[in-house]
């Protein structure tokens, strides 16, 4: 019965040493702490990796590079959530309480959810960058969510405005049928009041074909496809549905170049098993790919050359890969502007970064002097704004790799603001609370 | 020599007829109660109470639901999962629509929506059984996964088909803190575990024990079947209606219907097999076993490898932790077959017979 005595032995250390580790957190804060929540594992792992080795990348690169903001060091911890709602609240919960921590970006739409109504208790922000509630936007509504660069009403705005100047005007798209291929979650959900607006307003047909998480199985949604024959795919999708829904439009005989996806939908293991089937197939892009930029070469100098890396060495500067250090990036500017009002080379608490997210102003000079020039669009938010930037352009895959293929496209701010100004009253009405006052911006 | 009962005579049918008739069990569990009730509340961290105890409390709920019909009526069910969301939007719909609603009205109601679901959906019971029957049940799922996310009028037409609750109040104290959280649960579960515990061992109980272990011969005593199956699918699911919309409430705050997946029903059941089947007891280990231990290890392991001297990764972290999790699925299963409860009635056995074992 030694076996037995020993996992019973083994049960009781992992049962004090659990409460060992919770009980480190209460130490003082000298140092920045980044709750990093990612998924390393489950259906969608390949796209979460890449974006969370760019988040790591890059605090690495900093500490290196920098010695921190202003001498305050960076500490991270990574917790696996695997895209599951419980075990990411579980995350929130575990580190929250760290000291010096920062914001959360939750990487997940659903994980969003559940955080937007405890994140205002816990005074931290939420980075939702490109996903998240799309109401958000509306800053004096929603105080402690950024859905910065854009939302998936804006997504869905440009890309409708793109299929329009493609046809040459928005009129032609009269008469047109457009299909919407959703993961059937919140995330794939959220376009459709957006889509439904347009159509009205262009007289286009708007099909709707959920795809039941995770995605792995749909062929039923591409024989219906195959059915209607619509002139356009709009492809909502993640993770392992995106690659899986390539496949089944080569299958169905679907002309890829008929095919848009959102920006999750637009990265490198979308469509790398695909390869040369995938060719044509166009995606919104909120940022470029590759190594040129010069926070990817800092990244291979600083953190990677000596060994440092999170992932390998070739996958830095992927498309998911970029957009993890953009958030990062964002993250630490946030302080970064938190400490010029709140005092520079002090640790700032989850209250004083929510204040330097909302006055983030980074124009093309000071993203120049960042390293991501041409990277991504510049953005400022405000109170009123917290996404600080609505464009996007289209990449398009050559087989072998992302090309940019259209110039920025704005969303129009005439057909969201008032469905986010709606959107935003009616979730104040439910909750019974009352828009933040005008002063409330100067805290 | 701790536990036996000689010498504790009873002398009138109020004394013999009570849940615990064992002086040591009152004892034991008076003291547990007072410690969840008195002591906890002064030791545990946010993070605990948050993370570890509501998510236990919670799921221990659910799984005395399950184990009465699984564990005493014999009925297996993948739908669990599924009278969880029906049991946490129906309190959600009476929570928003209508004005004023108290919470505790609510998470009741919702109770009784998910007893008429399961009701429903117990109909099939009557003719199949076993395995079939656990995929007749599967159907309730897939009936509700596909309910919540097509049928708009559910989630107060959300666009996105995610819904939240916040402002939680009972008895005009606030449930924000995770104290209050923590005690409002803990009271919940305290009462309808005991109500249960009462139910299993009555006329009642006696019927769904003898329907699960010979359906014909409990028909020829006279039990009728349906009574006795509805009664314990409407049982079942009002309990596991009420955990659901907990969970939703008290733990989520804000959920779409993939929180009631089908994962859910399967954690469900392999708590109530892990942790003993027709026990109440068992229920709370189960659900010890499922929802703590994989926290628990995801925290350890880390540390662990530090100490040998290896640094893991996160994915690394996750995967170990799925193979030592099923690993230990697979030794309980095989050293125990009869769950963890069995473990502890062996124990309170030995205690018994101690310093004499025969």
């Amino acid at each position: 019965m030694k076996l037995r005595k020993l996992v019973l032995a083994s049960a009781l250390v992992v049962a004090g040493s659990s409460v060992l580790v919770t009980g480190n957190a209460f130490a003082q804060a000298k140092d920045q702490f980044f709750p990093l929540l990612s998924y390393r594992t489950g259906p969608y792992a390949p796209n979460g990796v890449p974006w969370a080795n760019g988040k790591l990348d890059y605090l690495k690169m900093i500490n290196a590079r920098d010695g921190g903001i202003n001498g305050v060091k960076l500490t991270y911890e990574e917790c696996e959530t695997g895209y599951a709602t419980d075990r990411g609240v579980e995350c929130y919960e575990r580190l929250k309480s760290r000291p010096g921590v920062a914001l959360f970006d939750p990487q997940a739409t659903g994980i969003t959810f559940a955080l937007t109504e405890k994140a205002p208790v816990d005074k931290v922000a939420l980075m939702t960058l490109g996903y998240g509630l799309s109401v958000a936007q509306d800053g004096m509504a929603f105080k402690w969510n950024f859905p910065l660069q854009g939302s998936y009403w804006t997504g869905a705005d440009i890309l409708i405005q793109h299929l329009g100047k493609s046809l040459g005007g928005l009129d032609k798209l009269k008469g047109k049928k457009i299909t919407l291929v959703y993961h059937d979650s919140p995330f794939g959900k959220e376009p459709i009041p957006l889509l439904q607006e347009r159509a009205r307003m262009h007289g286009f047909d708007l099909q709707l074909l959920p795809v039941t998480a995770p995605g792995v199985e749909q062929k039923a949604t591409w024989l219906q496809v195959r059915q209607s024959k619509p002139d356009y795919v709009l492809l909502w999708g993640w993770g392992v549905m995106n690659s899986t829904a390539l496949k089944e439009a080569q299958a169905t005989g679907y002309p890829r170049d008929k095919m848009y996806g959102v920006w999750w939908a637009g990265a490198e293991p979308d469509v790398k098993d695909v390869g040369e089937g995938a060719k044509g197939y166009h995606a919104l892009a909120l940022n470029t790919s590759g190594q040129q930029p010069k926070v990817m070469q800092d990244i291979l100098k600083y953190v990677h050359a000596k060994g440092q890396g999170t992932g390998p060495k070739d996958e830095v500067g992927q498309v998911l890969y970029t957009r993890g250090v953009i958030i990062q990036m964002l993250s630490i500017e946030a302080v970064r502007k938190a400490q010029e009002r709140f005092g520079k080379g002090k640790v700032m608490t989850g209250e004083q970064v929510r204040w330097g997210l909302e006055n983030l102003a980074l124009d093309q000079k000071k993203l120049d002097a960042l390293g991501f020039s041409g990277v991504m669009r510049p953005l400022s938010t405000s109170c009123a704004d917290h996404m600080g930037s609505t464009a996007a352009r289209i990449e398009t895959w050559d087989g072998k790799k992302w090309n940019i293929s259209s110039d920025y496209i704005e969303a129009d701010e005439q057909i969201l603001k008032p469905m986010v100004k709606a959107g935003a009253e009616k979730y104040l009405a439910d909750k019974k609370m009352t828009r933040r006052a005008a002063q409330d911006c100067q805290s | 020599m701790f536990y036996r009962e000689n010498g504790q005579f009873k002398t009138s049918y109020r004394a013999d007829q009570q849940i615990f008739p064992i002086a040591q069990d009152r004892v034991a569990l008076f003291v547990l109660l007072a410690i969840a009730f008195l002591a906890v509340p002064f030791m545990a961290s946010d993070y605990i109470f948050r993370a570890i105890l509501i998510p236990f409390l919670i799921f221990s709920l659910a799984a005395v639901g399950v184990n009465i019909l699984v564990g005493y009526c014999g009925q297996i069910s993948l739908g669990s999962g599924a009278f969880m969301a029906v049991g946490a939007y129906a309190a959600y719909n009476f929570f928003v629509r209508v004005d004023g609603m108290p919470l505790l009205v609510a998470l009741i109601l919702g109770g009784v929506c998910a007893m008429l679901f399961g009701i429903l959906f117990g109909l099939p019971s009557l003719r199949v059984k076993g395995l079939y029957l656990a995929v007749a049940t599967l159907a309730a799922q897939f009936f509700s996964d596909w309910m919540f996310l097509r049928i708009q009028w559910f989630t107060n037409n959300s666009s996105s088909g995610s819904v939240s609750v916040s402002n939680l109040q009972v008895f005009g104290l606030s449930l924000e803190s995770p104290l209050a959280k923590y005690l409002f649960c803990l009271s919940l579960l305290a009462v309808i575990a005991l109500l249960a515990k009462n139910l299993v061992r009555g006329a009642v109980g006696r019927e769904w024990m003898a329907i699960r272990d010979m359906d014909v011969a409990a028909a020829v005593i006279g039990i009728r079947p349906m009574y006795a199956k509805l009664s314990a699918f409407a049982v079942s699911s009002f309990i596991v209606g009420v955990a659901g919309a907990l969970w939703a409430f008290i733990y989520l705050g804000a959920w779409e219907p993939a929180a009631f997946s089908v994962d859910q029903s399967f954690k469900l059941l392999f708590m109530v097999i892990i942790g003993g089947m027709g026990s109440i007891m068992g229920s709370f280990f189960g659900a010890a076993f499922i929802v703590i231990l994989p926290i628990a290890l995801s925290q350890f392991l880390p540390v662990l490898a530090s100490w040998v001297g290896i640094e893991i990764s996160t994915a690394g972290v996750s995967h170990a932790e799925l193979m030592v999790f099923g690993g230990l699925i697979v030794w309980f299963l095989i050293v125990e077959p009869h769950g963890l409860a069995k473990l502890w009635s062996i124990g309170k056995q030995k205690l018994r017979l101690w310093p004499f074992p025969h």
